[in-house]
């Protein structure tokens, strides 16, 4: 279903909302784009170009690319993208 | 502008940062570059900055004070640079905060690390299955949990890192699944117990799983994971010592989450790239670069350490890191020879100290060849390009003999991650397919770009009345 994050004991930094597909998601600051993603549930995050599976992040440290998506306008790896205010991501289609 | 200095060191890990310390110490201008905001690497990765965490781990504590060394050092810390360069002797292209960045030195020391492998089962490639060392990272950076209810497969002591990771932070574990049957840990443990802290740490891992009675199933293996868009279930069955799946009940595990991994392989694109000698060592995870024992390379001024030289260890890597820091000191004249020696003498002891936990450990996260042997046709291999086993068997009986010609027929490898994914089992098929050596199938070729890097950002700030455009010829 999806990540979650941890609670006992743990203080995040409050969360800011960003859009994707025109849909509002809530993030703390600074935690990384395919983490905040994958917790409201998003987990496939574009297909594969050839046979077109659902494809989401897989290594969560910048080296597979499955996790690649659009923030305003510019192809990023969203396990390297931290979450900011207003930001608006794209899914599905990159890299196709 | 072109940042030269003496010594550049490449990856902030426990191997770069004990490199970039050393060199500094001895005097060199030492500049050390790494992608992450925060030295560490990836076993010693610093949480997110804006997070507290309840209680810190031992590798949190051993990076802390890696990085208090390092702030407290004389070395020129350019971090959250992404490095899509190398060349000459010795020149590093990066894309840094403001832009295109170029640093110069006459001493390059390579620090890049590993990365993980997956050997490929159907059902890899679904949203919701991660990496085991992907997990790590969520877990200890974000505290963060992969799912609510995740398996956890695989080899090697991340396994268990992962699943007490899981369990204390108050996540289930559906099942730990691990190829190694109890034998073969039963085995290991005259190794593991030359290091009695690490395997005091391993041993707290172990009791806080029986704790939480995670069903532990030995010498099995993940057949396949399953669901429509993202991982419903993993269905496990037993392997035998060899990795290959033999008869015998299979079980379905209901998940959202499945942490996946069978080893690491050395990164070590640097000293490919610059062509140095290679040797390929299973143990040590893949093709490693041919080291003295101070970490340098067959080509002059360019050294290597850390898991990128092959599969060791933190601790172990910071203290061959440390011998090349002193040996690219000692190089640039420095460090005269009796205080090289004397300097060195002690850090070559630890290192062989480490050894037998290291080649133990090791040798858990090994490639299994016969678990490659066992990858369905159908399963894909590469990810990015789609590419399956079977295509890449017909490859091979086309007449593709090597990784690269491989490559060219299938485009397996071909895609963004480079290779990367899918490289060390890619090769692996190949090798088995034409039932030669690892050594006769070779690696792949390296090239620029190192990584992904945005064309824009690349060029930099860049004008057509830049270029410099010589007077015409007289006619
Ligand atoms: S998840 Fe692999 S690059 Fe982002």
């Amino acid at each position: 279903m999806s990540l979650w994050r941890a609670t006992e004991g743990v203080t995040r930094p409050a969360e800011v909302t960003f859009a994707v597909d025109g849909t509002d998601v809530s993030a703390p600051a600074g935690e990384p784009l395919a983490t905040a993603l994958a917790a409201a549930g998003m987990l496939g995050l574009r297909d594969s170009p050839r046979g077109g599976t659902p494809r989401g992040a897989f290594c969560h440290m910048g080296l597979c690319q499955e996790c690649v998506v659009t923030v305003d306008g510019r192809i990023v790896q969203a396990c390297l993208t931290p979450v900011r205010a207003g930001m608006q991501v794209r899914l599905g289609g990159t890299l196709r | 502008m072109i940042r030269r200095a003496d010594c550049l060191v490449l990856g902030a890990g426990p191997a770069g940062t004990e490199a970039a310390l050393a060199a500094a110490e001895a005097g060199l201008d030492v500049v050390l570059i790494d992608e992450q905001a925060d030295a560490g690497g990836q076993g010693w990765r610093a949480p997110l900055g804006s997070l507290t965490l309840p209680r810190k781990g031992a590798d949190a504590e051993a990076g802390d004070r890696l990085r208090s060394r390092l702030a407290a050092s004389g070395v020129d810390r350019r971090l959250g640079r992404r490095v899509w360069s190398v060349g000459g002797a010795f020149r590093l292209d990066a894309v840094g905060p403001d832009g295109a960045e170029a640093y110069e030195a006459p001493r390059l020391i390579a620090a890049t690390g590993a990365h993980e492998r997956v050997v490929p089962f159907p059902g890899w490639t679904l949203p919701g299955v991660i990496g085991l060392a992907g997990a790590t990272v969520l877990l200890k950076a974000q505290a963060v949990l992969p799912g609510r209810r995740v398996v956890v497969a695989g080899a090697g002591p991340l396994l268990f890192a992962v699943a007490a990771g899981i369990v204390a932070k108050g996540g289930t574990v559906a099942a730990i699944v691990d190829m190694d049957g109890r034998l073969a840990w039963a085995r290991r443990l005259p190794g593991l117990a030359r290091r009695l802290d690490l395997l005091k740490e391993g041993l707290g891992w172990t009791w806080s799983i029986l704790g939480a009675r995670v069903p532990f199933l030995a010498g099995h293996g993940v057949r396949c994971a399953t669901g429509r868009s993202e991982v419903e279930a993993v269905i496990v069955g037993p392997v035998d010592a060899d990795g290959a799946p033999i008869a015998g009940p299979e079980r379905r595990f209901a998940c959202d989450a499945l942490a996946v991994g069978h080893g690491l392989v050395p990164g070590g694109e640097v000293p490919k790239i610059l062509r140095a000698a290679h040797l390929y060592d299973r143990l040590r995870g893949g093709f490693i670069p041919e080291l003295d024992p101070y970490g340098r390379t067959t080509i002059e001024n360019l050294y290597a350490c850390g898991d990128g030289t092959g599969i060791r260890g933190a601790r172990p890597s910071a203290a061959a890191g440390r011998l090349a820091g002193l040996a690219a000191a000692h190089d640039a004249g420095r460090l005269d020879a009796a205080a090289f020696t004397a300097l060195a003498e002690p850090t070559l002891q630890v290192l062989s100290e480490y050894r037998p936990f290291a080649d133990t450990v090791a040798g858990a996260m090994a490639l299994r060849p016969a678990q490659v042997a066992a990858i369905d046709p159908a399963t894909v291999v590469c990810r990015c390009e789609d590419v399956s086993r079977a295509e890449i068997d017909a490859a091979v009986d086309a007449g593709a003999s090597d990784i690269n010609q491989m490559k060219h027929f299938t485009r397996c490898g071909m895609g963004p991650c480079q290779g990367r994914m899918c490289g060390d089992v890619a090769a692996e098929l190949v090798a088995q397919r034409r039932g030669v050596t690892r050594e006769t199938v070779g690696y792949w070729t390296q090239r620029v770009p190192l990584r992904p890097v945005p064309f824009d950002t690349m060029i930099g700030s860049f004008d057509y009345a830049d270029i410099p455009i010589p007077p015409p010829a007289p006619l």
